[in-house]
């Protein structure tokens, strides 16, 4: 019932946004349409797509009560590990391809492994991983921009091509991939015993040690999960753009994937969370980019302010609701 | 000259002061006086009321009615605010100072002299001095409160009283974490307090200790007083008998079942909370064992280490007789055949944002799940609804938030969770704690089924009643041992405060 609710609230967000971003683009400017074409909408899926794989990943930290900050990182190592090994090292794909994405599980591993044995902070543990894997992925590559240029043009096609519905209109296959990952996480959670005990160990671990959860080996799950699908993030995105550099790429994705499940109802304090929430929350924030890319009269420069703005108010909305609702519940008991 | 200063009025007076909890009368008509400059010593069981009135001294709840006055004038407002303003101040058990701060910071802390917010740390320097000198602590005010033994911050703890010019101190079990020769300064300390005119109100489990010190003992029981006995009185057999004498409203009356093999046996256990001593017991089918002894006695560590909570130092567990267990997580113990109905049924019991039937079959779930580790939903709607049935459990329905449940319902879910392991060994710990007497009987009811069953059952407790109601046998704990054994023929209130209060050898 209660998510409902939120899936309702976060949902008519991305409604209004979605209208807004129309009208104020399209309908009230004199030159021709940009938001509603089969072009941008496609884009724009994309995006949300990509962007919502990491933050799914993410959202299974934060229902645990954790926290990823290296997400941006590993998607850095990935996207540009991955070409350096094929273009520069001349690895076999069969080779190059498992290889970056065990590396980004066996990150995921050590983060568990530091976070579940050695009691380390969440935060500082994933906060030197951020560090690390961008020093690494600039370290090895000299710095130098990494890039697939003409080769593996079948290979791309898995973040850039389309599956046509329309004669216009296609599905990217990022979305494809989303889905899968989407109803997989949901199965995951909802399904399982496995999603069960990661619930019920979010909202209060002790109580779930107490009933004989292995708590540990749940934890360390989740940031196994969410590194993976950084990794696999980060594949999508560096064969979407052809080319990534170490400097930046993928700078600031841990904050989008965070906030984005943060909107879609993940409490940071865990134990609350879905994957539906997730990508509404992602689409949200991709709609907002693209809304400010396409009005005039918002400067580019104030996107970051846009979307904090958002979030902020959202989280302020959701809160008060709740206070209104547990003030509406003690009112009902006392009568 | 002793006398005169008796007959002086009383610098602190209750009268007539009652409180009440949901579903608990706390204090009844509750009278106390203190002298200045005198030791008067606050016992009684565990839930007697000892707290509740400390706190109501110290403001920190108001009471329901009654009246408190100070040096014969009334206390218009109780707050924490107003009493410190009267130099009433109460020592909590666990000591409420900042580690991170110096001795001089906390003796200060909130009362920092000094302008426009600047510290004056020169100041906080030589005021500190003088209050630790009345308390011959020599250290300096500069030193982290973290770097000291916890001795001497409880010695920080009375300098800060003296410094709001305390002229009550409250005290609430001080010597609980002492070592021997910390709580002989102690009692120097409060010696010379009381020859300074310092009034001071002092709660102990401790009857040794009581006899020591105190000038008077105020006897509370089931929230009213029980009695009081002046200096020549103060007897360890004259406290135990004010602390338990009541005639025992039997609140439930089990008959014993046959017993059969030994369920869980337990030999040489060391707990990582007292390696010192060895604990060892048996346990039979269809038997129910009472775990008894004042708070801090080790009961709690006890059945932790048992379930792999905190995982034994020594001992060898055996279940029916198996290969002894390896109990390094709750896991292994659950394995095994035992579960744990724990002490704090929100913290540890369970998942409170959750539903009943998600708390219901949250230990059960692993066992039942299908292939691929895919939840069983219908053995887990049938377990909660079986549950929900045979406890009789108050819930709309199986989906509603355990949170909103009452305690004894809350009570029930983690009772319900365990059956649905069909354990051969339940340990329950304090099973009936803030849950009202309908559903503590049901709980003991069901206790009684289980062992008419064949399960072995152990709980811990602090209600008399129930230790004397319930079990079969009762072990009493003291201070991290085992201090005794009464068989059902043996068992009264008067023995088992005995052995739970047991002087220091």
């Amino acid at each position: 019932m209660k998510g409902i609710n939120k899936i309702l609230g976060i949902g008519g967000l991305l409604l209004f946004v979605w209208l807004a971003t129309w009208v104020f683009s399209d309908l009230l400017t004199e030159h021709q349409w940009s938001f509603l074409t089969a072009y941008n909408q496609e884009n724009l899926l994309k995006r949300i797509a990509l962007f919502g794989i990491i933050g799914i990943g993410v959202a299974f930290v934060i229902i645990t009560g954790g926290i990823d900050l290296s997400i941006g990182s590993v998607i850095c190592l990935v996207g540009v590990g991955f070409p350096w090994l094929l273009m520069e090292k001349d690895w076999p794909l069969a080779l190059a391809l498992p290889t970056v994405l065990l590396v980004a599980a066996g990150i995921g591993l050590i983060h568990g492994l530091l976070i579940t044995k050695l009691k380390l902070q969440p935060f500082v543990v994933t906060l030197c991983g951020l560090l690390i894997y961008r020093g690494v992925s600039r370290g090895f590559t000299g710095d130098q921009t990494q890039g697939f240029q003409n080769s593996f043009q079948g290979l791309k096609v898995l973040a850039t091509g389309k599956i046509p519905l329309t004669a216009s209109f296609g599905l990217p296959m990022p979305v494809v991939f989303l889905l899968v990952v989407a109803l997989a996480s949901a199965f995951f959670l909802n399904q399982t015993v496995y999603g069960r005990h990661l619930k019920a160990l979010g909202n209060n671990e002790e109580a779930a040690r107490f009933s004989g959860i292995h708590t540990d080996r749940m934890i360390i799950s989740a940031y196994v999960i969410c590194s993976s699908l950084a990794g696999l993030g980060g594949l999508l995105f560096v064969l979407d753009v052809n080319s990534a550099q170490p400097v930046d790429f993928g700078n600031f994705y841990e904050l989008y994937a965070i906030a984005a499940a943060v909107l879609g109802g993940c409490s940071l304090r865990g134990g609350e969370g879905t994957i539906l929430g997730v990508i509404i929350g992602t689409a949200v924030m991709r709609v907002l980019n693209n809304s400010i890319n396409l009005i005039d009269w918002i400067s580019k420069n104030i996107e970051l302010a846009v979307i904090g703005s958002v979030i902020l108010a959202g989280v302020i909305v959701d809160e008060l609701a709740k206070r209104m609702i547990a003030k509406r519940r003690s009112k009902m008991d006392k009568e | 000259m002793e006398k005169n200063k008796l007959k002086a009025a009383p610098f602190l007076q209750v009268k007539g002061v009652g409180k009440s909890f949901p579903g608990v009368r706390a204090l009844d008509e509750v009278d106390l006086e203190l002298h200045q400059g005198e030791v008067l010593a606050v016992i009684g069981e565990n839930g007697a009321g000892k707290s509740t009135l400390m706190k109501i001294l110290a403001g920190v709840q108001p009471p329901d009615q009654g009246e408190i006055l100070i040096a014969g004038e009334r206390v218009a407002e109780v707050s924490v605010d107003a009493a410190l303003e009267q130099g009433v101040v109460l020592i909590h058990q666990e000591l409420n100072l900042a580690s991170n701060l110096t001795v001089g910071a906390n003796i200060f802390l909130g009362r920092e002299p000094g302008r426009w917010g600047v510290i004056d740390a020169k100041k906080i320097r030589s005021e500190s001095r003088k209050f630790l000198k009345r308390i011959g602590l020599d250290v300096d005010p500069d030193k982290l409160v973290g770097d000291m033994p916890i001795g001497q911050q409880q010695m920080v703890e009375i300098a800060k009283a003296l410094s709001v010019d305390a002229r009550v101190l409250i005290m609430d079990e001080p010597t609980s974490s002492l070592s021997q020769t910390e709580t002989e300064n102690l009692f120097a300390v409060i010696k010379e307090l009381r020859s300074q005119g310092v009034g001071i109100i002092y709660i102990s489990h401790r009857l040794g200790e009581v006899k020591e010190l105190a000038d008077r003992v105020t006897v509370l029981r089931d929230g009213e007083n029980a009695g009081e006995l002046s200096k020549q009185e103060i007897e360890h057999d004259a406290m135990v008998k004010l602390m338990v004498g009541r005639e025992v409203a039997q609140l439930y009356e089990r008959t014993q079942g046959e017993l059969g093999e030994v369920a869980l046996s337990v030999k040489g256990l060391r707990t990582q909370a007292h390696p010192e001593h060895d604990l060892s017991f048996e346990l039979r089918a269809g038997e129910i064992i009472g775990v008894a002894g004042l708070v801090g006695a080790g009961r709690t560590e006890m059945v932790e280490a048992l379930f792999g909570v905190h995982p034994p130092l020594a001992g060898e567990i055996r279940v029916q007789g198996g290969a002894p267990l390896e109990l390094n997580s709750p896991r292994d113990a659950i394995a095994a055949g035992m579960a744990l109905v724990p002490e704090d049924r929100k913290s540890q019991g369970l998942i409170l944002d959750m539903s009943v039937r998600e708390n219901m079959s949250l230990a059960s779930l692993s066992r039942d799940k299908k292939a691929g580790g895919i939840l069983n939903q219908k053995a887990e709607i049938r377990i909660s609804q079986t549950m929900i049935d045979q406890m009789r459990i108050k819930t709309p329905d199986d989906e509603q938030v355990v949170r909103f449940l009452s305690g004894g319902n809350q009570q029930k879910v983690v009772v319900g969770k365990w059956l649905a392991m069909q354990p051969k060994v339940l340990l329950l710990d304090e099973p009936t704690r803030g849950i009202d007497i309908g559903a503590k009987q049901e709980i003991y009811a069901l206790m009684e089924e289980l062992a008419g069953k064949g399960v072995a059952v152990l709980f811990v407790s602090s209600e008399m009643e129930e230790i004397l109601g319930v079990a079969d046998r009762v072990l009493v704990m003291h201070e991290g041992e085992i201090s005794g054994e009464l068989a059902k023929s043996q068992l009264d209130e008067e023995a088992v405060m005995h052995l739970a209060t047991k002087v220091a050898v």
